[in-house]
């Protein structure tokens, strides 16, 4: 596997290098300290959570007292002796915002919502007798019918007032139904995709510890503003008695943006036995306890000409919601953007069932709607026989189809020609199901990437010591994807100083705020915040240099001030003019004009080469290749493994992944990783990533754009494009599995 | 998980005798499926007395060109075994398509025989189910089903054995030498071995309490070629949809002999014996396989989710036997 890449590092800096990981070594010797294995408060009791075996009903009687005396026991917690919390508030907060703040009460009331809510927290010296005590509790309900399906209830779809990130709900263009009656060639198709959990490696994880009324949580978060806020609307006490940390998060997949029980139940737990608790999701518990992404239909209507143009784009998308807290994924958001059509109608629908809340799963959006979406344009390009990267050439607007607004940067084309040419895309056969080698069919597929780029509030601390060494802090995370390394990389590049001289810190709430890791904005909204931050130390330094450097244009590079022919070691300067250090703090957003001005995305190509077994359906990755233009790339080490990590989540959705929900009891029945399928490195087979790199500068000072989530858009969809060019056969209903395949084999004569 | 206590066996005998005394107790060896289970509270011993380190890891050969397997050699082990590949490639096949490397350097002989069959109900405890709790009913029966079992299974159960070692050496023939409760050395034929659910699902094996298998034993390979194909969801660390352990010897245009097992689709390692019967005397030729396909797979009763298991278990064989003929000729 290589690395092809366009980037152009900048003259003499790391930005742009493909530096190793700062916590590389830490992390694979077992010394980056997790969550749970955090020790600095004194030794923890364990809390162990027991779930509910109903999914709906009331709790007419748990008995709690043989569990109370089991050996090692401290303290069980049920609605009846938990602290009083705030009662759980309406499905829709009023903001978008207030979601990731809002009271998230635990054993709060005798009402279960969802199968495996908790029901009672145990706590004890040891995790075993934690466990082994919850299994003495006898609770006794009063179940009720709930309801679970999604696809027999479309008619109890409603229209939500918005859908996630606050973006409209419905949007439409023209005249959709006119414009796709009169269309010459039409496409009405319906796909369906499953229930999908997070499994980060790392489980859901927290300890507290209270010094008096102030709360320390030990926690594994990727917006630890999130966390704060959420604790302290569900304790009822200021957030600036709590302090969150989470240096290293073994990743998130958006499961770790705000508070789950586990977090509320330390809490709890500490306050009244006044002595640290740690608590901790089982793999089993992640399923119902920590968020999901729902179940969809997707119904995509595309209308063309006969020489390929569209003339009408409908995407119409009914998803499940939980009752009591809404979630809808903005799964046709990006349809909005992706190609020219004079009509067009995008909608979404909520069935509500009675889950735990969905939540922000990796790409939200775009990874199931790309999935359907992407697919039905190969659909389209088949039935106009025409080649899949012509007719989406073809389509390519000038301008944001629906806000009329330019692009700010759109390499769509270039990332589809650049991989055509790369991955050989003209030996593909059009015709599908010709391509043999034994028993087994060869086919190849591509499918286009855009997802939104954003920004998000943040704040930074860079200070140097009048040694020169260089300290930045700020409550960002990094949850796998690199951020310790690429914030020093910005650091070094914008003070001029080597990466040995800077140190990052992240992961506590006494740092400045940030607005954390999710929507693949950490790197442009951090890195952003850190730049401004050097920028006015680096004002300080000059001021503090005096004349020349302060009359003219001074630079910064090879740990020295030049200006005017002279020049200077920081070290020197810091001991002369600071002996007591400097310090500077910056920021950056929120999303301001350039993003009301210019649409801004980042896009990509993924091509996609598979075998298909005719005889048992077995689909296998053989060659993917990911075009990606996401702005700089600030590291195209670590920017590659998150590419590489969304195509593997694309891989997994066309092919394997999925939470099999038994609706006769509102259950998650394949609930650990032995059922849970993802990829193994046996499926990944040959996989690629190419950089083209933009410069972009309505997206932030240093033209970053949201990257990690890219590699998921469309990505499975191209896998699903090489299934059908293999075998003839579209299966529109992910994943792909063997049995879904199978009748439509068995039917042919090979 | 229940508290227990916990022993070390320094002999077979003994460790016969410790199981004996107590009603709860088990054995443990790799522990690869046990201690889920317990994490789980499906199992509940009370009292574990562990094997792992008899001295039963040798592997010797038998009088009549066999090989004897002790219980504690470990699935890398027999899987890298010269004897084993050479001899035996299938079973080496069977044994590296199992579980994960990690779980292979733990796992040992009689421990993956000995395997609870799988079902997402059986591994739920808060799920209905006739293994854990008799007469509780079966969540699989009108659940998710997909991976459960097509052969052999009942109204109480349909849980699938999970095994790919077990399919191998049942096709091979093989059988168990145990140590009795009473300090007899015994005898079961791998095939018999297993019960089928019917009503007492919760009843996997023929052993006694405190029985404990010390050794595998295979009779000389047989003749002609060898092939463990295995189908599953992805390409590691994944439970067999169908598998099939094929020993086919064709020789002058006929099928001289023939040995079959399929995985996945039963509670048990399946001997398609009449698929084998079927072959026998048989042109390699389609028509001859469909005939063994549709023999192996007779009585075969989907519950919905795994209908697909009866056409894709055909498929595989067909595909299998076509491939051993074609590489004989």
């Amino acid at each position: 596997m290589s690395t092809f890449r366009h980037t152009q590092a900048l003259a003499d800096g790391p930005i742009g290098q493909p530096v190793d990981r700062i916590d590389g070594r830490l992390k694979v010797t077992g010394r980056a300290t997790y969550a749970y294995e955090q020790d600095e408060m004194g030794p923890a009791a364990y809390g162990y959570i027991l779930g509910a075996t109903i999914a709906t009903g009331r709790i007419d009687d748990i008995d709690t007292r043989q569990a109370e005396r089991a050996p090692g026991v401290l303290y069980v917690m049920t609605y009846r002796n938990a602290p009083p919390q705030p009662a759980f508030g309406p499905p829709l907060t009023p903001t978008p915002a207030e979601v990731f703040t809002r009271a998230r009460p635990v054993l709060a009331t005798d009402r279960i919502r969802y199968y495996d809510e908790p029901v009672a927290l145990v706590v004890a010296l040891t995790f075993e007798a934690a466990r082994s005590a919850a299994s003495l509790i006898r609770v006794r309900y009063t179940a009720e019918r709930g309801d679970h399906d999604l696809f027999s209830r479309l008619s109890e779809a409603y229209t939500p007032t918005r859908t996630n990130a606050g973006l409209q709900t419905d949007s439409a263009v023209g005249d959709f139904d006119t414009g796709f009656e009169a269309a010459p060639v039409k496409l009405d198709v319906t796909y369906y995709t499953p229930y999908q959990s997070h499994n980060p490696m790392e489980p859901h994880a927290s300890i507290a510890s209270w010094a008096g009324n102030d709360l320390t949580l030990y926690t594994s978060a990727q917006t630890l503003a999130n966390f704060r806020g959420g604790l302290a609307n569900t304790l009822g006490i200021p957030r600036e008695r709590i302090r969150v940390v989470s240096p290293y998060v073994g990743g998130g997949f958006g499961a770790k943006l705000i508070i789950h029980p586990d977090a509320v139940l330390a809490a709890f737990a500490a306050r009244v036995l006044q002595r640290p608790v740690k608590v901790a999701l089982t793999r089993q518990q992640m399923y119902a306890n920590a968020g999901h992404r729902a179940a969809m239909q997707h119904q995509v209507r595309l209308g063309a000409d006969s020489t390929g143009k569209l003339l009408a784009i409908g995407y119409d998308v009914w998803s499940a919601t939980s009752r009591f807290e809404e979630f809808c994924e903005q799964t046709a958001v990006f349809a909005r953007s992706l190609y020219a059509a004079p009509s067009r109608l995008t909608r979404h629908r909520l069935v509500p069932v009675d889950l735990n809340r969905g939540e922000w799963m990796r790409s939200p959006g775009e990874a199931p709607g790309m999935l359907a979406f992407e697919s039905a344009m190969d659909e389209l390009a088949e039935r106009l026989n025409q080649d899949p990267i012509d007719v989406r050439v073809l389509n390519e607007p000038e301008i944001d189809p629906e806000r009329g607004v330019p692009f700010a940067t759109r390499s769509l084309v270039a990332c589809m020609r650049t991989g055509a040419e790369r991955f050989g895309w003209n030996n593909r056969n059009p015709a599908p199901g010709r391509v043999r080698e034994g028993r087994r069919l060869i086919g190849m597929g591509m499918a286009a990437a855009i997802r939104p780029n954003y920004l998000g509030a943040s704040r930074a601390q860079v200070s140097m010591s009048p040694t020169g060494r260089v300290l930045v802090r700020l409550d960002m995370t990094d949850i796998g994807t690199g951020t310790y390394t690429i914030l020093t990389q910005v650091a070094a590049q914008s003070l001029g100083v080597p990466m040995s001289s800077v140190q990052v810190q992240l992961g506590d709430s006494r740092f400045p705020q940030t607005a954390g890791s999710g929507g693949s904005w950490g790197a442009a909204s951090a890195g952003s915040a850190v730049e401004d931050a050097c920028q006015r130390l680096k004002q300080q330094l000059i001021q503090v240099a005096g004349v020349p450097y302060s009359d003219g244009q001074a630079q910064f590079a090879g740990g020295r001030i030049i200006a005017s022919g002279r020049s200077e070691r920081l070290t020197d300067l810091m001991m002369r003019a600071a002996p007591t250090g400097l310090q500077a703090e910056g920021s950056v957003g929120p999303m301001g004009d350039s993003y009301k001005n210019y649409s801004q995305h980042s896009n990509g190509a993924h091509f996609v080469e598979v075998s298909v077994d005719m005889d048992t359906g077995e689909i296998r990755m053989r060659r993917m290749l990911s075009v990606i233009a996401a702005g700089r790339i600030l590291n195209p080490k670590t920017a590659r493994s998150q590419i590489l990590g969304g195509m593997t989540w694309g891989i997994g959705a066309a092919l394997m992944e999925q939470t099999l929900l038994d609706t006769r009891h509102g259950h998650f029945i394949n609930h650990d990783l032995a059922e849970y399928l993802i990829p193994v490195n046996g499926d990944i087979a040959d996989m690629d990533v190419v950089f083209l790199e933009e410069a972009d500068e309505k997206a932030n000072v240093l033209g970053i754009k949201g990257l990690g989530e890219l590699g998921v858009c469309g990505a499975g969809a191209a896998v699903a494009n090489a299934v059908y060019n293999a075998t003839g056969i579209r299966v529109r209903e992910f994943p792909l599995s063997i049995d879904k395949l199978l009748p439509a084999l068995a039917a042919r004569d090979w | 998980m229940q508290s227990f206590s916990y022993e070390r066996a320094v002999e077979p005998a003994a460790a016969v005798s410790a199981v004996v005394a107590q009603p709860q107790a088990r054995f443990i060896s790799g522990g690869t499926n046990l201690l889920d289970l317990m994490k789980l509270g499906i199992e509940t011993p009370t009292h574990l007395i562990d094997v792992s380190r008899l001295p039963l890891a040798w592997i010797e050969e038998t009088s009549d060109g066999g090989l004897r397997i002790g219980a504690q050699v470990r699935n890398s082990d027999l899987a890298a075994d010269s004897r084993v590949r050479n001899r035996y490639p299938l079973l080496a096949q069977a044994l590296l398509a199992g579980a994960s490397g990690q779980i292979r350097n733990k796992a040992s002989t009689a421990g993956n025989l000995l395997q609870r069959t799988r079902c997402p109900y059986f591994y739920d405890p808060t799920m209905a189910c006739n293994k854990r709790s008799p007469g509780a009913g079966c969540g699989a029966l009108h659940g998710h089903n997909r991976t459960n079992a097509v052969l052999g299974v009942s109204e109480a159960c349909i849980a699938a054995h999970p095994s790919d070692m077990a399919v191998a050496m049942t096709a091979l023939g093989a059988r168990v030498e145990t140590i009795g409760p009473s300090g007899q050395t015994g005898f079961i034929e791998l095939d018999e071995l297993y019960r089928l659910p019917g009503d007492t699902p919760h009843i996997e094996t023929q052993l006694a309490h405190g029985e404990m298998i010390v050794a595998v034993e295979l009779p000389a390979a047989p003749p002609g070629r060898q092939f463990y194909r295995k189908v599953r969801d992805r390409s590691s660390y994944a439970f067999a949809l169908v598998s099939v352990a094929v020993a086919v010897d064709v020789r002058d245009g006929q099928v001289r002999d023939a040995r079959i097992a399929l995985g996945g689709v039963a509670p048990k390692p399946w001997r398609a014996k009449a698929a084998e019967q079927a072959l026998i005397g048989q042109p390699p030729d389609a028509e001859a396989f469909e005939r063994a396909a549709e023999a192996a797979l007779a009585g075969a009763q989907g519950h919905g989710g795994n209908d697909f298991k009866i056409p894709l278990a055909k498929r595989t064989l067909r595909q299998v036997l076509t491939t051993a003929a074609q590489q004989r000729a």
